[in-house]
């Protein structure tokens, strides 16, 4: 696949790939030979340890732990006075839950990103397959997508706000202009990539034109279109954001802009938090929904 | 595309956009959409100005020493992390989340920390480059052949010289074209810093050209941006086409 | 297989896939066939040999209607070819197998084409899943089979369809050595107890005489027929004891003589 948006860590959703296994944990537990008496109860030890040590679960864990205590730490220090300790951080997190405005912002946030979300996977994906399976339709809208894909159209956020005022419609179109082009180029990629061999089987077997798009291209493409949505969905999140600290401070980006006007540095950091914590477990959601409902070899194989 | 028997090359529907463009300016549908003939000439004549050359240089100082960053500290960790399954378990599920979480919500951390000046635009450049780069250096060490990783061993190569004189060229396909991902993504994030910042560089132009309805302005400086993201999208992918022999050669 | 079904089919067989005069140039300027004519008799299996880049799976597919020729034309059942027609069937290098299907829809996936009834289909399937060794397997995807077995399926997708001409374009070359052997034992079987024409591709010396009544010996780009070897090697009931009989070795070494001069020229 040579897009614009491939990239070899990201290619056919490798980025989860199991790491091979490999000896590790060495060395961590060698004190044991010290006591010969005990030497006998005491063998297991090292082994365990290393089991421990190489257990995915455990260091995804210890990474966690790591990561929380270095921003505890950092805010202790403090590094800025604009930087709020991690436990901080939780405490103004659960207050904006407990009492209820972060769901409130997150239900206005949520508005303009499912609209323009939507509007995006369905018109992308149309305008993406369609050009896939007709040259014309590419050489006449490709060109745009592909300067759209590589041009930072964040900027055009000025021009819709004169277009569309200060409202919804703004903010969902910013989501648009951001989703837009990676699912519509990965939408034409995945539908121009299919491989040969399965479309000769197609037409060897008789399958006529519409039979052969609906049953092998599709599915053959729809990895890929989906690799697309998630990276569509992702920069969907980035331009609902970037609309709320830009035109007009709604939902989350209200909590953002607000508490940061205050200094009230805990409450800030807590929204966005809250709202990256979101995006990920959404582009996960989206994952599973694509092994559950349109990849059954995948689902053999878990 | 084909007409008769003449090839059409893909770019060229760009014209008849261009020319629906300047139409539907000149009808006067919308004081937004300005003739594109009007929007050219308004290049011509900001380009060469010294407001446009300062923010250039405010910009382009920003946009490279953020990347330098990103590179310097991405490639590095990315090798380690497809070098060690300890570092990659630490840190690959932060640089996944990095990777697709909506980096425009930390801004305004980096503002508050940083304040509102030319070193939030670098690490705005770093936080949006720094992941992919990371990413496609772990992919790319993680793809060399274990038959050149034994004969590093089987030679004595120390660990800095295994990493210097093989991982790194072995995997230097993946780690430019994460270094490409990670410039088109450094454009995006140059800009959007100076929207939220909006007092230096394009960001503060942008801001007055729109408070100032000047659209033809505004279309012209946004119409040098695409050109630029666009241009250095294809030189770095015609970069890297010309080091893909090198990993055909590899595999 | 046994000598009695070999000698049943008359002496003079008609051709079932007549090849007349066919030349194929790719856009580009490559000249792939150069005025090939050549008869399929019907009934026996017929294999196209030559050197690796010769036009052998170009003409394979000219055959299956896959790709047009630039001239001449061919017939199959004394029809003219203009596209992939039902008394025909591919075998496929690469098995192009759907990899989001499981078997039983794979191989039924010729019927389901055709708008065959599901329960109908998959029983035709079943049958032919059984026939080439995969029961058991009708549930599991092509990538937790081996290569061998994927080819299977490949087979049996293009029996179920109950063509009269299968054409195999390579189709044990993405499989291991020993796996090979048993396919070409099972393909000696298949076409004794099959009553079709079998049009096979390989660029093996080896696999050509093994499994073929008729070699057709194919030169380099642009090709033409060079030569055509009729191996007379008893086909008794132990497949291995084909492997030792003089004239299986004759054949081959015959037909390595008579390839190895394009080597030199190649070289």
């Amino acid at each position: 696949m040579q897009t614009p948006t491939s990239s070899p860590a990201l290619r056919a959703e490798g980025q989860a790939s199991p790491a091979p296994a490999r000896p590790a944990g060495t060395g961590l537990s060698s004190g044991s030979d010290s006591a010969p008496p005990v030497a006998p109860v005491a063998l297991p030890a090292p082994n365990v340890m290393a089991q421990l040590v190489s257990h995915p679960l455990f260091l995804r864990l210890v990474s966690v732990v790591i990561v929380f205590s270095a921003w505890e730490y950092a805010g202790r220090v403090p590094i800025s006075p604009a930087f709020p300790t991690f436990l901080e951080t939780m405490d103004a997190l659960s207050g904006l839950v407990a009492d209820g405005t972060l769901f409130q912002a997150f239900w206005i946030t949520l508005q303009p990103l499912a609209i323009g979300l939507l509007a995006s996977v369905v018109v992308g994906v149309a305008f993406g397959v369609t050009m896939g399976l007709n040259r014309l339709a590419e050489w006449f809208g490709a060109p745009l997508f592909i300067i759209a894909q590589s041009a930072p159209l964040a900027a055009l956020i000025p021009i819709l706000t004169f277009a569309y005022g200060i409202g919804l419609t703004a903010k969902v179109m910013t989501v648009c202009i951001m989703a837009m082009p990676v699912i519509v180029l990965n939408s034409l990629n995945a539908v121009r990539h299919t491989p040969l061999s399965l479309l000769e089987m197609g037409r060897s077997f008789l399958g006529s034109r519409w039979q052969v798009i609906w049953k092998i291209v599709l599915p053959a493409a729809a990895p890929v279109i989906f690799a697309g949505l998630r990276l569509g969905c992702a920069a969907g999140f980035i331009g609902v954001i970037l609309a709320e600290l830009l035109i007009t401070p709604t939902g989350i980006g209200d909590i953002i802009t607000y508490n940061q006007s205050i200094a009230e540095y805990a409450k800030m950091y807590a929204a966005i938090f809250s709202i990256i914590v979101f995006s990920v477990l959404f582009i996960e959601l989206i994952e599973r929904l694509e092994v559950t409902l349109f990849r059954p070899e995948k689902r053999a194989t878990r | 595309m084909v007409i008769g028997k003449i090839r059409v090359p893909l770019f060229c529907s760009l014209i008849i956009w261009a020319a629906l463009w300047e139409v539907v300016g000149r009808s006067g549908a919308s004081f937004i959409i300005p003739p594109l003939s009007a929007v050219f000439a308004r290049i011509v004549e900001i380009v060469p100005t010294a407001t446009f050359a300062e923010a250039l240089w405010i910009t382009g100082k920003a946009f490279l020493l953020g990347n330098a960053i990103a590179i310097a500290v991405g490639v590095p960790l990315g090798v380690i992390m497809g070098r060690s399954i300890i570092a990659d378990r630490v840190f690959l599920p932060w640089v996944n989340l990095f990777l697709s979480a909506p980096l425009t919500a930390l801004v305004p951390v980096i503002m508050v920390i940083f304040g509102l000046g030319e070193t939030t635009i670098v690490m705005t450049v770093v936080l949006f480059a720094v992941w992919i780069i990371v990413l496609d250096a772990r992919a790319g060490v993680r793809g060399i052949s274990p038959s050149l990783v034994e004969m590093a061993q089987v030679f004595g190569a120390n660990p800095w010289q295994a990493f210097g004189k093989i991982y790194i060229y072995a995997a230097l396909p993946e780690i430019l074209s994460g270094i490409r991902l990670g410039m088109i993504r450094a454009v995006k994030g140059v800009v959007i810093g100076q929207l939220l910042v909006s007092i230096i560089g394009f960001g503060r132009l942008f801001e007055l050209y729109s408070s100032r309805f000047l659209m033809e302005h505004f279309w012209a400086l946004l119409f040098v941006l695409f050109a630029f993201a666009f241009t250095l999208n294809e030189v770095l992918a015609w970069l890297e086409r010309k080091v893909d022999y090198y990993a055909a050669a590899r595999h | 297989m046994n000598a009695a079904t070999a000698e049943a089919i008359p002496a003079e067989p008609r051709a079932i896939v007549e090849v007349e005069d066919v030349s194929k140039v790719y856009p580009g300027g490559t000249e792939a066939l150069n005025h090939v004519s050549l008869d399929f008799p019907e009934g026996q299996l017929t294999t196209l040999l030559g050197p690796s880049g010769c036009g052998k799976t170009t003409l394979l597919k000219i055959i299956a209607g896959l790709i047009p020729a630039t001239g001449g034309e061919v017939r199959v059942d004394g029809k003219v070819v203009t596209g992939p027609g039902p008394e025909r069937a591919f075998v496929f290098q690469d098995f192009a197998l759907m990899p989001w299907a499981n078997v039983l829809r794979n191989v039924a996936f010729g019927l389901e084409l055709r708008g065959v009834a599901r329960s109908e289909r998959e029983a035709v399937a079943e049958s032919y899943i059984g026939q080439v060794g995969l029961k058991g397997f009708e549930k599991a995807y092509p990538h937790e089979l081996s290569g061998g077995m994927r080819q299977r399926v490949g087979l049996a997708r293009a029996l179920t369809v109950n063509a009269k001409v299968l054409l195999m374009d390579e189709p044990f070359s993405a499989v291991d050595e020993q796996t090979r052997r048993k396919f070409q034992e099972d393909l000696l079987e298949l076409v004794a107890r099959e009553r079709k024409t079998f049009l096979f591709v390989t660029h093996s010396i080896e696999e050509a005489v093994y499994v073929s009544d008729r070699i057709v010996l194919l030169s380099r780009r642009p090709s033409r027929v060079s030569q055509i070897v009729e191996p007379d090697i008893p086909r008794g009931d132990d497949p291995e004891a084909i492997r030792r009989d003089p004239a299986y070795i004759d054949t081959v070494e015959e037909i390595w003589q008579g390839l190895k001069k394009y080597l030199d020229e190649g070289v």
